[in-house]
């Protein structure tokens, strides 16, 4: 497909550095897909879609500044949804997200609440302004809350809360790499999905920019199982733009 | 029976991948290489690290995709680690390399160990670089000699159908001493968006692929074969066993197939069962169906 049309009809400030943008545009989302977005003249980039109309935005660099810029009645063109998307699995489930990471999960926390599952949900920000869809999360469940200054919760990361990690039928982790490697070393790999963020070119499963030892997370992704993951160089490298190892 | 040696390298069978695909990480080539490529190529490595265009740099058009990624690549001064892992799947690996002018290639040739190397002379949209060289019939041979001159292995050299006649060049690379051409690289394209205005691609233009762009492949494919002496490898749409089938008998010896990855990550081991059946109840051999298009 060519990008869509995508008109801004709302732009809402969800936290000091985070703004949702809703579009004219519905798109039939599997939580945890994104779209590319294109902000005509800058960049392409990849972006979790918050709603089904919505992507949810941390500005963090220029293609994110530019999209700042925008106003409502502004556009932007869209490809997608792409990628496969959380694997909803029955009983009580958890969801741990940090910072910017609770964009794919707030729509996965809603569908699964609204089709009866249990949902926890472990919510980690920098501080209590940064914790990102709260209402949304305490909308259909339990949610606990840690921030790095202890403005709000447990101080400390979010992954101090994973203690009763067992309990759990499976666990759905989105946020910084680190937070989540941290969260695949203390839980069961097989019951845990990842969603990964990685430099995306294509979008298209062609390029394979953002292949993780092989996986597309473009196209095989960006959610993955634990299992899979940990024979990875997941949470040890990634790639940056020219295809160079970095260290994560 | 779909085995065959290509300029002096064993091969499983003659589907490989293309550059530019799948080729940036030893861990991508190797699982391409485990799912029944015959032969896999690098994206094209040069001198420096490059991050390449803006995004978008590939989108899907009518019948195939137009992209302009920019060469990115993280140089062949790191690059050796990857092809040593990928070749760990005991296909051959071969690097495509692309610079500037003859020295650049010959500085990467002569330090990169791969089985073999594939020239790119051909990228659309890089300014200074592939197309811009490989219109040049001299420019194009004294390359070829250069890295000859530097390696020890095959050297191929991959074409752009972007130019008048493609023998011309084919014939260059020839007289340079190359084992063996490659056609085609992608077809110049270019798509904009009607609500805005803007070129889709970040570089504005870029190289069309995909099924839109085989008839031209199989053309360019056909000619060669007739000119020149030595193996012409196929590129350019492959997308099932058919459209091997058809280049082979264009006068391919092998092929490569880069785009219809994207949507079968498996298709090197579903198209060599399908040939396999195909050839079988034909009952001919590769060496049947190669340049069958050419008998009188």
């Amino acid at each position: 497909m060519r990008p869509i049309n995508a008109v801004i009809t709302k732009i809402v400030d969800e936290t000091p550095t985070i703004r949702t943008f809703y579009f004219d545009t519905s798109f039939e989302l599997i939580p945890g897909q994104f779209v590319m977005v294109w902000i005509r003249g800058v960049d392409e980039i990849p972006m979790a879609l918050s709603r089904e109309n919505a992507i949810t935005v941390q500005k963090v660099g220029p293609a994110t500044s530019a999209l700042f810029e925008l106003e409502e009645c502004h556009s932007v063109g869209i490809r997608g949804p792409f990628g496969n998307g959380f694997d909803i699995k029955n009983g009580r489930i958890l969801l741990v997200a940090g910072g910017v990471g609770s964009a794919p999960l707030a729509p996965l926390a809603e569908k699964a609440g609204a089709s009866g599952l249990k949902v926890t949900t472990l919510l980690g920000a920098k501080t209590k302004d940064e914790l990102l869809f709260r209402e949304r999360f305490e909308a259909v469940g339990d949610v606990r809350i840690a921030t790095d200054d202890g403005s709000d919760g447990t101080h400390g990361y979010v992954t101090q809360l994973l203690d009763d990690a067992k309990k759990y039928s499976q666990i759905y982790c989105c946020g910084p790499e680190i937070m989540m490697k941290k969260v695949l070393d203390n839980v069961t790999p097989s019951k845990a999905q990842f969603s990964l963020h990685r430099y995306i070119k294509c979008g298209l499963g062609i390029c394979g920019a953002c292949c993780v030892d092989g996986l597309r997370v473009c196209k095989d992704g960006p959610v993955f199982s634990g299992d899979v993951l940990k024979k990875t160089e997941f949470g040890v490298y990634r790639r940056n733009e020219c295809g160079e190892r970095v260290r994560v | 029976m779909l085995s065959l040696t290509l300029t002096g390298l064993k091969l499983k069978n003659p589907l490989m991948l293309a550059a530019g695909i799948m080729g940036t990480t030893c861990g991508s080539l190797k699982r391409i290489a485990e799912r029944g490529a015959g032969a896999v190529v690098t994206k094209s490595i040069g001198l420096e690290p490059k991050g390449g265009h803006s995004n978008p740099s590939m989108v899907e058009v009518d019948c195939g995709y137009l992209n302009a990624m920019g060469l990115p690549n993280p140089s062949y001064k790191n690059f050796q680690g990857e092809i040593d892992i990928a070749k760990e799947s005991r296909v051959p690996v071969i690097a495509s390399i692309f610079g500037g002018c003859s020295l650049d290639f010959a500085e990467i040739a002569g330090a990169l160990r791969a089985d073999a190397f594939e020239l790119n002379v051909s990228c659309p949209h890089a300014h200074g670089f592939g197309a811009e060289i490989g219109t040049d019939p001299e420019l194009v041979e004294d390359i070829t000699r250069t890295v000859k001159r530097a390696a020890d292995v095959p050297v191929w050299v991959k074409l752009t159908p972007n130019v008048t006649n493609i023998k011309d060049i084919g014939l260059a690379a020839e007289s340079g001493g190359a084992d063996a051409v490659v056609a085609i690289n992608t077809v110049r394209g270019m798509a904009i968006d009607i609500e805005s205005g803007y070129p889709v691609l970040g570089n504005k233009f870029g190289g069309l692929s995909g099924r839109a762009i085989k008839p031209v492949a199989i053309k360019c494919v056909y000619d060669l074969y007739e000119a020149l002496d030595i193996p012409v490898i196929g590129v350019g749409g492959i997308s099932d066993y058919r459209d091997v089938i058809e280049f082979m008998m264009a006068g391919a010896q092998a092929v490569e197939i880069g785009s219809a990855v994207g949507n079968n990550i498996n298709i090197f081991n579903d198209i060599s069962s399908c040939m396999e059946s195909f050839m079988e109840e034909k009952e001919w051999t590769l060496e049947d169906i190669h340049g069958m298009a050419h008998r009188e």
